[in-house]
């Protein structure tokens, strides 16, 4: 196992996943995990959504989840920002750590990890309200006061949302009236704005046309130098497009996670193998 | 198999549903036909008496005809905007309370809001009669009927009318805007007052307007707290309603007290007409928000 993990804690919750994944695919730079699941079991009631999830999740690089309809993907996404917690009777066991944070211990205050990793979602939800104010929401319930400095920061998470120059004239016209494709990128600039760590993107595309889906994949390779995105999508080019580790759920289980190239090329499990060629699914 | 119907099957469908069409249409002309009738009995008796001395006059003793009813106008309106002080921050905090809450408890405050909505208004005035009114006059004579014991009994009937309106409102903003919020890391409060709360804010400000209209013609609670007065004085005394004038001049025996009693008909139906039209026209605003 030549698969190079910096935190030797880590090495020893992931042999198995980590000896999945084959070196020959890798960059040579180790992996850094930023988020670390282990063992994540995970019940609506009595129905079991997520059956002992354990996987790495690498810090500034794009991971993809993919899976049929139903296979617990956004279930998994939404336990990372504990979106989960507002369903009523939902239970989760298990360890899954932010930089070694353990995220369900009771003290944690679910408002600094949301500030934390951010989320985008499968259909853009822009606020009923100005596009300068969707992008200043955040930065303002999280103290920022001065015109100038929100100023500033509307701008650059617009610019990197690459919808600046299409909206720079027009900042304080309703966010309803933009196109879904920008209204999305407007979502992703709002996300930002609060400097988030992690990037969750929950079928990010699947409402937009091919063009918008497009530049939002053109954005999602800028951001991955700077975010670590976990991104669930049904679209299984896009997964191939964008990410540099995916997983493939199956029924709640993890049935792979390895490199988005093997993953692609030569998955190791039959399943895996099935809904890639789109013999079921 | 061919697409085409048997002979005639298309022709009695057609009738059919013609038909069925023309009873929907008779069954709402009836229902609209009422209002139109009160409108038109309203108008024809109540217009000539429509004179611009019915908003500055208070009654005239000596000549019933020379008077107004301006006291009547102003009492009403004071008592409305004493109702809101009272409802609308219960009702609307209140149907917060009814989206947010869960367990037995809110089930219970939905349960018990049907319970209050339903009570007749003539109940809730014998309440603030007793609670309040009695109470005060034994202990002050020549004191008791007040203003404030009116919009006290209004405000009352308001608060089952401001919550569940507050509540539906609420319940129809999509909860992708609300996970939006909480996303970004906003505290539940924040999230209900600078997202939730104003993307309803049209809705719930037309289900106040259309409160207001329904307790505006209110006529039983203020039998018993405002006891009508003549002239215009302060609302920790006696006041007048236009409901209440209503009553009074119609069924006294003066013929001219009757008369105005159609014309104060007439300013209270244009009255409540005004505020459903604020409350129609603070929807279209919100469609067009929308998009």
């Amino acid at each position: 196992m030549n698969f190079n993990v910096t935190n030797s804690k880590d090495e020893e919750i992931f042999p198995s996943v980590i000896a999945s994944i084959d070196s020959h695919d890798l960059p040579d730079a180790p992996m850094d995990i930023c988020i670390a699941a282990q063992n994540i079991d995970f019940h609506y009631g009595s129905f079991q959504a997520l059956k002992g999830i354990t996987l790495p999740i690498a810090r500034k690089s794009v991971t993809a989840f993919i899976g049929p309809s139903g296979c617990g993907k956004s279930t998994f996404l939404r336990t990372i920002n504990r979106m989960n917690d507002l369903i009523d009777g939902t239970h989760l066991t298990g360890k899954l750590t932010l930089d070694g944070e353990d995220l369900y211990d009771p003290r944690v205050d679910v408002v600094l990890l949301r500030k934390k990793v951010g989320m985008v979602f499968q259909k853009p939800n822009p606020f009923p309200m100005s596009i300068y104010d969707n992008v200043a929401y955040g930065p303002r319930i999280h103290g920022t006061r001065s015109r100038k400095d929100l100023d500033v920061l509307v701008e650059r998470c617009l610019h990197q949302s690459a919808l600046w120059d299409e909206v720079k004239d027009k900042l304080k016209q309703s966010a309803l009236a933009l196109s879904g494709g920008q209204q999305q990128r407007l979502c992703i600039a709002r996300a930002l704005a609060v400097s988030p760590e992690v990037l969750l993107m929950d079928e990010p595309c699947s409402a937009l046309d091919p063009n918008s889906t497009h530049r939002i994949e053109l954005l999602i390779n800028e951001l991955r130098k700077d975010y670590t995105i976990v991104i669930v999508t049904h679209n299984m080019q896009q997964a191939a497009r964008v990410s540099e580790y995916a997983g493939f759920f199956l029924k709640g289980e993890i049935k792979e996670f390895t490199t988005t190239q093997k993953i692609f090329s030569t998955p190791s499990q039959k399943e895996t193998d099935d809904y890639i060629n789109g013999r079921f699914g | 198999m061919s697409l085409m119907a048997v002979e005639g099957n298309l022709k009695v469908r057609h009738l059919k549903s013609h038909l069925m069409l023309s009873l929907c249409a008779g069954g709402a002309l009836v229902a609209i036909a009422s209002l139109g009738l009160v409108l038109f009995f309203l108008s024809k008796n109540g217009l000539p008496y429509l004179k611009p001395q019915l908003f500055t006059k208070m009654p005239d003793n000596l000549d019933v005809a020379k008077g107004g009813i301006a006291h009547s106008i102003t009492g009403t309106l004071s008592l409305l905007g004493l109702a809101s002080l009272l409802s609308i921050p219960l009702g609307v905090m209140g149907g917060i309370y009814q989206v947010e809450g869960k367990g037995k408890f809110a089930f219970l405050v939905r349960f018990l809001t049907d319970v209050l909505g339903g009570i007749p208004s003539i109940v809730i005035g014998i309440f603030v009669y007793a609670l309040w009114v009695y109470p005060v006059s034994q202990a002050h004579p020549g004191q008791g009927f007040s203003g404030y014991a009116g919009g006290f009994a209004l405000g009352i009937m308001m608060i089952p009318l401001v919550m569940r309106v507050t509540e539906e409102m609420l319940r129809l903003v999509p909860q992708a805007l609300y996970e939006a919020a909480l996303a970004l890391g906003a505290p539940r409060w924040k999230t209900m007052l600078g997202v939730v709360l104003p993307a309803a804010r049209a809705g719930i400000i037309t289900g106040i307007m259309l409160a207001l209209a329904r307790v505006a013609g209110e006529t039983a609670p203020l039998l018993f707290t405002i006891l009508g007065n003549e002239f215009r004085g302060p609302l920790d005394g006696p006041i007048d309603a236009l409901p209440l004038r209503l009553y009074r001049y119609a069924t006294n025996a003066d013929v001219e007290q009757n008369k105005i009693a159609w014309a104060t008909a007439l300013v209270l139906i244009l009255m409540i007409l005004c505020l459903s039209i604020v409350a129609r026209l603070a929807t279209r605003s919100r469609m067009q928000e929308d998009k």
